[in-house]
């Protein structure tokens, strides 16, 4: 069953046509990755899928519904969560007071209730504190629960952002480029983490550009070049597309 | 114990202990400028909860005080005798929010009761920075300063030139406000102490909900959207609708001030609307470290007393813009912040190690 569908989307951005006519979807409980050249619409995207910017046309049905009116807040309390391709911590925050922010959508407690301290808000932040410390000791960052976020290793805090968005409870995890910046042991790491994640149920679709990361865990792969779908496949047939080679490498190798 | 109730705890020891030092040294008209700087604090807090927290800054805030200060004048002041017939009239008297009262040639005024005057102050105030913050907000850094700036102008200039509203004069003989029986907000010298304490037990009470509301998932969420507001709508967090509720909030804290001095004062003229104030406002939440309220209380504290007892003289207005001025140019995050010490040690380490180099 696909939890998300994309179907005819499209985003023109002045004489850019980023996205044209782009249809796929994304199984429940699968790994999906989104490959192209620099510059072929993957985080364009993103965005849209994530409600970042409207499409000009299209529809992206997720879960059953259509969301590609909605604004970020209102797709992410629907289950859907996201990372970014430079990473977006709260600066001035620790570790996991920022993964505190992801369980936001689960808490009740608004303005009046925060400024009057009501019992009921004292067993929720207790119990938000205690999730996101289950999340970090699920992605084995635990031991960085009271460092400040931003002053963390980079392959560190793509990791704190990744439990963020974990945080969330996600049904469907978008990560914007996991292994960009990381070195090999991270990047290794990284992907154990998304298979890990995974496995607990939650759909990723993930843009990435370390093939080694990508061709390990996914699923199904869809690739872009200037803004179109040129594949949809399973990783080893995606390898042999003539048309992923020539965009990737040039005419002469997929000539070979 | 914990700190914050440490904090609160010194807090009241000494707006307890500046009444008794009054007191020992028979200086209790002291008490009347610090009751008028309880009141400005009142505004600074929920001001510094806008700019600090939620990271959204306003150069209109002495408008929103005035809202507030002129519909309590205005009301309580404002003689329905002429009315008596008018349904409405009939209506509020009813339901109990009309009074009357001698007025001073010894005739009889009947005016809005200072209760129901108040909560029509607050929530005219609310509906304004409802209505003006759903589009102003959409704005980010020098426009939405400038946007709210136009807002301030456009209040003082309807203050100074509305004759209800006393034009340039403003509106006197507001009588006190009985909040319960023997408890009074009022310039009458005998009622000094109490005013005093009413006062800043106001400023106590809109320091524990805001620093309540800080330590909550509502302040972790506005800390949030400050940081970094892609990421916080990312995490579900409806960041419009926060912002707007935080300047909700605080133009909120800045009627109630404005009410309350006004009934202190015993009337409001047109100069609490003026730009200058908000800019003071502003002022007074840079030097005290921004999304710091303890700062900002006490730099308020400090401040509003020297210029409210003219220890600034002529160049009042003039400190607070050079206060601004340096602050944005030498510590564009506030001065008093908690990494304050490290920076100056950090200043000083960079300086014997440039030395010795």
């Amino acid at each position: 069953m696909a939890i998300l569908s994309l179907d005819g989307l499209s985003k023109r951005f002045g004489g850019l046509q980023a996205v044209d006519n782009v249809s796929f979807c994304v199984q429940q409980g699968a790994i999906k990755a989104l490959i192209g050249p620099n510059g072929a619409g993957k985080t364009t995207l993103f965005n849209l899928i994530s409600g970042f910017i409207p499409p000009d046309s299209g529809t992206i049905t997720f879960d059953g519904s259509p969301v590609q009116r909605l604004r970020p807040h209102q797709v992410a309390a629907r289950g859907m969560a996201r990372t970014f391709q430079h990473i977006r911590l709260f600066p001035k925050m620790t570790a996991i007071e920022n993964i505190m922010v992801g369980r936001h959508v689960h808490g009740r407690a608004g303005f009046v209730a925060g400024m009057l301290n009501l019992p009921f808000t004292w067993k929720e932040e207790r119990l938000i504190r205690e999730q996101s410390l289950e999340v970090m000791e699920f992605l084995g960052i635990a031991d960085l629960a009271g460092a400040e976020a931003t002053r963390l290793a980079y392959g560190q805090q793509r990791i704190v952002e990744l439990g963020r968005a974990l945080a969330c409870g996600p049904r469907l995890l978008l990560v914007d480029e996991p292994a960009a910046g990381l070195n090999m042991r991270e990047t290794a790491e990284m992907a154990s983490l998304i298979s890990r994640i995974r496995d607990r149920g939650v759909t990723v679709l993930l843009v990435e550009h370390d093939m080694s990361l990508v061709m390990n865990i996914s699923d199904e792969i869809v690739v872009l070049s200037y803004g179109q779908k040129i594949a949809d496949d399973q990783p080893l047939a995606i390898q042999k597309n003539r048309e992923v080679i020539r965009v990737y490498l040039g005419e002469e190798h997929a000539a070979d | 114990m914990r700190p914050k109730h440490l904090q609160m705890i010194g807090f009241l020891g000494l707006v307890v202990a500046i009444q008794l030092v009054t007191r020992a040294t028979d200086s209790a008209y002291h008490l009347t400028q610090l009751t008028m700087t309880a009141y400005y604090s009142l505004l600074v807090i929920g001001l510094c909860m806008l700019i600090g927290y939620a990271g959204q800054i306003s150069l209109g805030h002495a408008g929103f005080f005035s809202i507030g200060g002129y519909i309590a004048a205005y009301l309580t002041t404002h003689d329905l005798s002429a009315h008596k017939g008018a349904a409405f009239v009939a209506l509020f008297a009813k339901a109990g929010l009309l009074r009357t009262r001698p007025d001073l040639y010894g005739g009889d005024l009947l005016t809005v009761q200072p209760w129901a005057a108040c909560l029509a102050a607050l929530a005219v105030t609310a509906v304004v920075a409802y209505l003006v913050g759903g589009p102003v907000l959409k704005l980010r850094g020098h426009y939405l300063a400038m946007a709210t700036l136009g807002f301030g102008i456009i209040i003082y200039r309807i203050v100074l030139g509305t004759t209800a509203l006393g034009a340039a004069d403003g509106i006197s003989d507001v009588p006190g406000f009985s909040l319960l029986p023997g408890i009074e907000v009022s310039g009458n010298s005998s009622l000094r102490v109490m005013n005093y304490y009413i006062a800043w037990g106001l400023v106590a009470a809109g320091m524990v909900l805001l620093l309540n509301l800080i330590h909550s998932r509502v302040g972790r969420a506005l800390a949030s959207i400050h940081g970094a507001e892609d990421a916080a709508d990312a995490m579900g967090i409806p960041t419009a609708r926060y912002k707007l509720k935080t300047f909700v909030l605080s133009a909120v804290f800045a009627a109630l001030a404005g009410v309350m001095l006004t009934h202190y004062n015993g009337g409001i003229g047109p100069s609490e609307a003026s730009v200058m104030k908000s800019v003071r406002y502003v002022a007074i939440v840079a030097i005290g470290g921004m999304a710091n309220l303890w700062g900002a209380l006490f730099m308020s504290l400090g401040l509003n007393y020297l210029s409210l007892r003219g220890y600034f003289g002529t160049y009042d207005d003039a400190v607070f813009g050079g206060i601004l001025i340096v602050i944005m140019l030498f510590a564009p995050d506030g001065l008093l912040r908690k990494q304050l010490l490290s920076d100056v040690r950090r200043l000083f380490a960079g300086r014997t190690a440039g030395g010795g180099a």
